[in-house]
């Protein structure tokens, strides 16, 4: 069984139309890098998948479990997913220890102590500890954006999905960031990510797929996609990216 | 300085033109008696409690009303039309209607009515009027907060599997009551001067008593003293808003490792 399917999905905001019948299956274990331009419809994917979006045509399937059925418990089918931010949208008025608790002792019904003790364990394995009782607005952007992730592992998901999750940091705090999502990858997590990091998707990815104007245009595994794509639109958007020095 | 020159040369200036005014002994007979500010101080300030109890008891119900009036007006989706709809007609009818109005109507109006049931006092009538009336603007300080909130932040909520309520309750609230803390602190002020004007319907708060003690000995200084009180009130109100919001800041920044 595939951890995620994608069948047709298409999706509008007002007479835009973001995504054009997007079709994708994700194995479990399996890390899928989704790269292209911004506006491709990279992030509106992820949050198709995620029912933060309604979409307007095709299914999307989790598990097994279709969640754009009819009647679908939402918040059941989040459960199942982590979703990590651009932005990291972690909550202001919350420790770091209240963020990562609050799915579980909310949502999963963990006592106090059985989240925070797991919260604990998890903001050590992620350098993390340290930090467990300060406000978000005191740490850097890498550290939260590692908060972000830690807060989405808390609800034990089988599937994550990161949305550019180093286009907002610094270019010194990136690396803790990627060597986190290394570590989850190994860990054998199975992850959509979305990136414009090419090196990184390199590293990572088993599958990258090349979104242009709504549609997945190209995939395959990275050194192929990367290194010698057949599509002069993969062609033409990679180039760009070497001439800006980012691969 | 020039600042607190120019506020002295004017204040100077006013104090002089008063005080040489052709009617000011007379004003000054009539409004600063500082005998008289004596003497009626002591009832007025018992009857200053009456506008402290009516101030205590509104705004608890206020909050509440407000709350669920400002969360009724964010729901979202064509299933809670009627209820936005009622919502928006409630804050409308109730922010351009004058205070004073709804309070003759209830206060006089409820009462007449007879019923078994229905309370006779004015005072509570009063309450009734100024629950009303507040709630209205209340809960319009309380969907500016909520609106403040980025979308973002329910977003994140949601996608941890949180429902609407409890994305609402555990992330959206909190974030927006603390925004606007200053502002809802100013309609409390607001909130309890008006209770002065209960005394339109005869309930004896610190207006009412006043005017009983300036109709008795024609001089006005009761007046000045129920004004003294009422300011009294407000400031240490204002300190503590002040405080309050200091405090968020400073735990949000100086939170330390444990």
């Amino acid at each position: 069984m595939n951890a995620l399917e994608l069948h047709g999905v298409h999706k509008s905001f007002g007479s835009h139309e973001v995504l054009r019948g997007i079709d994708l299956d994700v194995a479990e274990h399996e890390v899928v890098c989704l790269i292209g331009a911004s506006g491709s419809g990279k992030s509106t994917l992820l949050r198709c998948v995620n029912v933060l979006e309604p979409i307007d045509a095709g299914r999307i399937v989790v598990g097994g479990d279709e969640v754009t059925a009819r009647g679908a418990n939402v918040n059941r089918v989040r459960r199942r997913i982590g979703i990590v931010f651009q932005a990291f949208n972690l909550f202001p008025h919350m420790t770091v220890l209240r963020n990562v608790t609050l799915g579980p002792t909310r949502v999963l019904g963990h006592s106090r102590g059985e989240a925070e003790a797991d919260a604990r364990e998890l903001l050590e394995r992620f350098g993390l500890a340290a930090r467990a009782d300060e406000y978000p607005d005191r740490l850097s952007g890498g550290q939260q954006q590692r908060v972000a992730i830690v807060r989405a592992l808390a609800m034990q998901p089988e599937l994550m999905l990161l949305d550019e999750v180093t286009s907002a940091l610094d270019p010194e705090l990136v690396a803790e960031v990627l060597q986190v999502i290394r570590e989850l990858a190994a860990g054998g997590m199975t992850m959509v990510i979305a990136t414009h990091e090419m090196s990184f998707a390199r590293d990572i990815a088993d599958r990258v797929c090349f979104l242009d104007d709504g549609v997945i245009l190209e995939q395959g595994p990275p050194k192929r996609i990367l290194t010698a794509p057949e599509e002069p639109r993969t062609q033409q958007f990679l180039q760009r990216i070497i001439e800006a020095g980012r691969m | 300085m020039i600042a607190v020159a120019s506020t002295i040369v004017v204040f100077v200036a006013l104090a002089l033109l008063v005080t040489n005014a052709p009617g000011w002994p007379e004003v000054k007979r009539t409004f600063f008696d500082w005998e008289q500010f004596k003497a009626s101080m002591p009832e007025i300030a018992r009857a200053f409690l009456l506008n402290v109890k009516m101030f205590c008891i509104a705004e608890v119900f206020i909050l509440v009303f407000a709350l669920v009036l400002a969360v009724l007006r964010s729901l979202p989706g064509p299933v809670f039309f009627p209820l936005r709809a009622l919502a928006i007609v409630y804050a409308d009818f109730f922010r351009g209607v004058p205070t004073i109005l709804v309070i003759a109507v209830l206060g006089f109006g409820a009462p007449a009515l007879q019923l078994k049931s229905v309370p006779l006092s004015t005072t509570f009538w009063g309450i009734v009027a100024l629950v009303l009336v507040y709630t209205a603007y209340v809960s319009e300080v309380y969907r500016a907060g909520i609106e403040s909130v980025h979308p973002s932040q329910e977003a994140a909520a949601r996608s941890l599997g949180l429902s609407r309520g409890q994305a609402l309750r555990f992330v959206v609230l909190p974030q927006a009551v603390r925004r606007v803390v200053p502002p809802l602190l100013n309609d409390f002020i607001g909130l309890q001067k008006d209770t002065a004007l209960v005394g339109f319907l005869g309930s004896v708060e610190a207006f009412k008593q006043s005017q009983i003690d300036a109709a008795a000995t024609f001089n006005y200084t009761s007046y000045l003293a129920a004004a003294v009180l009422f300011v009294a009130l407000t400031i240490p109100l204002a300190r503590l808003t002040d405080w309050l919001i200091a405090r968020d800041r400073r735990r949000r920044q100086t939170a330390r490792v444990a």
